[in-house]
């Protein structure tokens, strides 16, 4: 059984900030399938399509039958602990820091076995329940579960090392004036953030839903322009040593593409805000972040951005915009190379069109603004990396791993 | 019995068994200690580097150098050449290879080295860059090492078939009192079971004492025809029987059986003999549960009577079961790959009669096995060989 966790003190400013350190990150090739699987939270092995064997760790030829047509394939998650052990001399800094640490060997229901992380609620000889999760080195690592839900399962100390749960973090929501800003706040005030800064430009001008935004608590508004470098450093010299998750809720969309535009000014506009938004909010907030990585039960845990999924594949009628949603996916590429280091993570939202005046005119489906918060609050819990929210978004996935070239004709049509 | 089908090793020997003494850590190359081992080996031949034609070398440590490379760096001119990365089998398969190359005229004399260093770092790098499954699916789960995967090994082990810690406790102690008298064992103090129990945990239920100490040194010996041996008025050790065997029982959910038990019935028959007729058994010993496996997979009691077996027997040099004279790697000490020829090397000792300090009485046949690789969740090398001295 799981103790809670408890909510940390303010932190003795005299005190070393332990510095992050990585797990074992080499992987094979062939491995990255679990890393696939691992960001979209999907419970993946490689399974034989000649002989359907499943098999593990990785390999490039089956062991039943020797094909080479092994495929990652949603598996079946459950298995029995067949023997544990707890680590208390491991051979890094990483799990030295962190000992005593467990890890099993269990049998999948499906045929492999698999050396795995443990919840501390998994008991040798019962069933559990397989997940692959990034670890701080940012690779796809096996986690068994406990089959039923435990008390307090959320705060497992090992489990807790693979996600990014708001519980206890102190989070900056960087908009808001959006309507998906103010339910992202609400959404991950209710997942236990401790507090919840929200970024307003120019916050003496009155906003819709200004008034239940002030009224939440542990919610502080703070002044923040991300088009502007100034304010963005401002904020962050103010703030910038306790903000453990940040979301980045940029909302700047314009319709139309290169033609029926006359000049660059609206192009101008979409760089500044989205993608030199994302760059003065990177700048100023990443390197401390990085730092903060293994800074305790508050460390610095991850970076949200919500992207629409044209980001992927272009949509002409809002073409400009999918350009610099597209050049801030690139972006955050960087990002995540970037704060690997640190074990922080990069999360990206992809939605397809959401429920707001500026997609007034496209039909629906369109996304609720409290799904993509929802989604948001999910990803961090569970830790992943790549997120489709609504329908729009992941049929635009489906049909790009099928084929890019349709989606491209057809968003064109 | 079972009759075997093999070709026996008729008139094929080892000679000169070789041990560079081992140190904790060395500012030396593997180079350095290999290169050791063939002076020692063709200055106890009597014979200068020119007359080896045959070489066989194991390292975790050379690098980027594999047999190949070695040859230059030590001037061989050889035609027969090997490199064996089996790890804790690599002795059994060096002798196997050696032994039907000498049989063939393949080569006149051939030198089985295997030498390896160890810097402060260089453990972790060898844990860091074991293999790709490890790598991929092992070594990210905690940096346990072998540790942990020896402990998931164990933890069922000692579930399913009863075994104790003081089962365990009673094979580390034995072995510490057989390293007392060894004069290359690292380990120089007495341990006692209270010692051994209260040790502290490393990867439960592997404690301290159920360890091996990384360490550089190395080990060789010489395979040859008798003719040849006996023109150089060299002690002789004759092979009666090996078995090898690799990834076997890879359906058994957690280990608990090597590839020996797959073998052990050919490796009697082609011997001729019985495991109540060995005077000696040199286990490989990473681990006391794997000493203990060895036990029943090899033939001295049935699975899962290993526990009962260790209790039932006095395992040190003057007991009902003499087991691993020189103390073995755990008190020894784990010179890399040399590990794997530590008991072979002291095997050859024993029935030539040469163990000195540590020798059983009378001993005229033994047992040498070797056991490596635990690539994933499980050892896949293995391998054993009977050796007897030449009166036997």
């Amino acid at each position: 059984m799981i103790e809670p966790i408890i909510k940390p003190r303010r932190k003795n400013p005299l005190q070393r900030t332990r510095l992050p350190t990585s797990p074992p990150r080499a992987r094979s090739r062939a491995s990255h399938g679990f890393t696939r699987a691992a960001s979209e939270g999907r419970f993946m092995l490689q399974r034989c399509g000649a002989c359907g064997t499943f098999c593990y760790p990785a390999r490039d030829a089956c062991p039943t039958c020797l094909s080479a047509d092994l495929v990652f394939a949603d598996a079946p998650r459950r298995g029995t602990l067949l023997s544990e052990t707890t680590l208390h001399i491991p051979a890094d800094v990483h799990f030295r820091e962190r000992a005593p640490w467990r890890v099993g060997l269990v049998a999948m229901e499906c045929g492999p076995k698999l050396v795995t992380h443990l919840h501390a609620d998994c008991e040798e000889g019962r069933p559990v329940v397989m997940s692959f999760q990034l670890d701080k080195s940012g690779q796809a690592v096996a986690f068994a579960h406990p089959e039923r839900e435990t008390p307090n399962m959320a705060d497992d100390r090992q489990w807790r090392e693979m996600t990014a749960d708001p519980k206890f973090r102190r989070v900056l929501v960087t908009n808001g004036r959006s309507i998906v800003g103010q339910e992202a706040v609400a959404a991950l005030k209710a997942a236990g953030a401790s507090i919840v800064f929200v970024g307003v430009a120019e916050p003496w001008k009155p906003f819709r839903g200004e008034d239940a935004l002030r009224a939440l608590e542990g919610v502080q508004i703070v002044p923040l322009d991300i088009g502007d470098e100034k304010s963005v450093a401002d904020l962050a010299a103010d703030i910038g040593g306790k903000v453990d998750i940040l979301v980045n809720t940029t909302e700047h969309v314009r319709a139309g593409g290169l033609l029926d535009r006359q000049g660059t000014s609206v192009m101008r506009d979409e760089i500044d805000q989205s993608y030199l938004g994302f760059v003065h909010l990177a700048q100023a907030f990443g390197p401390a972040m990085r730092m903060r990585g293994s800074d305790g039960v508050n460390s610095a845990a991850a970076w949200v951005n919500i992207l629409s999924v044209y980001a992927l594949a272009n949509w002409p009628m809002f073409g400009a915009y999918s350009a610099s949603q597209a050049a801030c996916l690139s972006l955050s590429h960087s990002l995540r190379a970037e704060l690997r280091p640190g074990g922080v993570k990069v999360v990206n939202v992809f939605t397809g069109p959401l429920d707001i005046e500026w997609f007034q005119t496209v039909p629906p489906p369109k996304v609720a603004p409290r799904a993509v918060a929802a989604a948001i609050v999910s990803a961090l819990k569970r830790g992943l990396e790549d997120v489709f929210v609504g329908d729009v978004a992941e049929d635009i996935r489906q049909r790009l791993a099928a084929n890019p070239k349709a989606v491209e004709r057809e968003l064109g049509a | 019995m079972q009759n075997s089908i093999r070709t026996p090793y008729d008139r094929v020997v080892m000679a000169v068994p070789v041990t560079i003494p081992y140190v904790r850590y060395s500012i030396e190359s593997a180079q350095w200690w290999i290169g050791r081992a063939l002076k020692a080996l063709v200055d106890g031949a009597g014979i200068t580097p020119r007359d080896i034609d045959g070489f066989c070398v194991s390292s975790f440590t050379a690098g980027l150098d594999s047999g190949i490379s070695l040859t230059q760096h030590f001037g061989l001119c050889v035609r027969w050449i090997d490199t064996i990365p089996l790890g804790g089998a690599s002795a059994i398969a060096a002798l196997r290879r050696a032994a039907r190359a000498v049989q063939a005229g393949d080569a006149r004399i051939v030198a089985c080295v295997a030498g390896d260093t160890n810097h402060v770092d260089s453990f972790r790098y060898t844990l860091e860059n074991f293999s790709r499954f490890n790598q991929d699916a092992v070594y990210p789960y905690g940096a346990g090492g072998a540790n942990a995967s020896f402990a998931l090994i164990a933890r069922n082990y000692m579930r399913t078939f009863g075994a104790r810690r003081e089962d365990f406790g009673k094979i580390a102690v034995a072995q510490r009192s057989n390293a007392l008298r060894y004069p290359h064992a690292l380990m120089k103090a007495p341990l006692t079971i209270e010692q051994y129990m209260s040790a502290r945990p490393i990867a439960d239920p592997i404690h301290l004492f159920d360890c091996v100490m990384p360490c550089a040194g190395a080990e060789a010996f010489l395979v040859m025809s008798e003719d040849v041996a006996a023109s150089l008025k060299l002690p002789a050790a004759k092979i009666l029987s090996t078995i090898e065997r690799h990834n076997a029982f890879g359906d058994d959910p957690v280990q608990v059986r090597g590839g020996w038990a797959m073998d052990v019935d050919e490796l009697y028959a082609m011997a001729g003999v019985k495991p109540d007729d060995l005077d000696f058994v040199q286990t490989y010993d990473d681990y006391p549960v794997i000493s203990m496996m060895q036990f029943e997979d090899l033939g001295f009691c049935r699975k899962g009577e290993g526990p009962d077996f260790v209790r039932q027997h006095d395992l040190t040099i003057d007991g009902s079961f003499p087991h691993n004279t020189s103390g073995g790697q755990l008190s020894v000490g784990q010179a890399g790959a040399g590990g794997a020829y530590l008991g072979v090397v002291e095997a050859m000792r024993q029935v030539l009669g040469q163990a000195g300090p540590t020798q059983v009485r009378d001993a005229r046949i033994g047992l040498a096995s070797g056991f490596g690789m635990i690539n994933y969740d499980r050892g896949l090398a293995s391998g054993a060989a009977i050796l007897a001295g030449p009166g036997a």
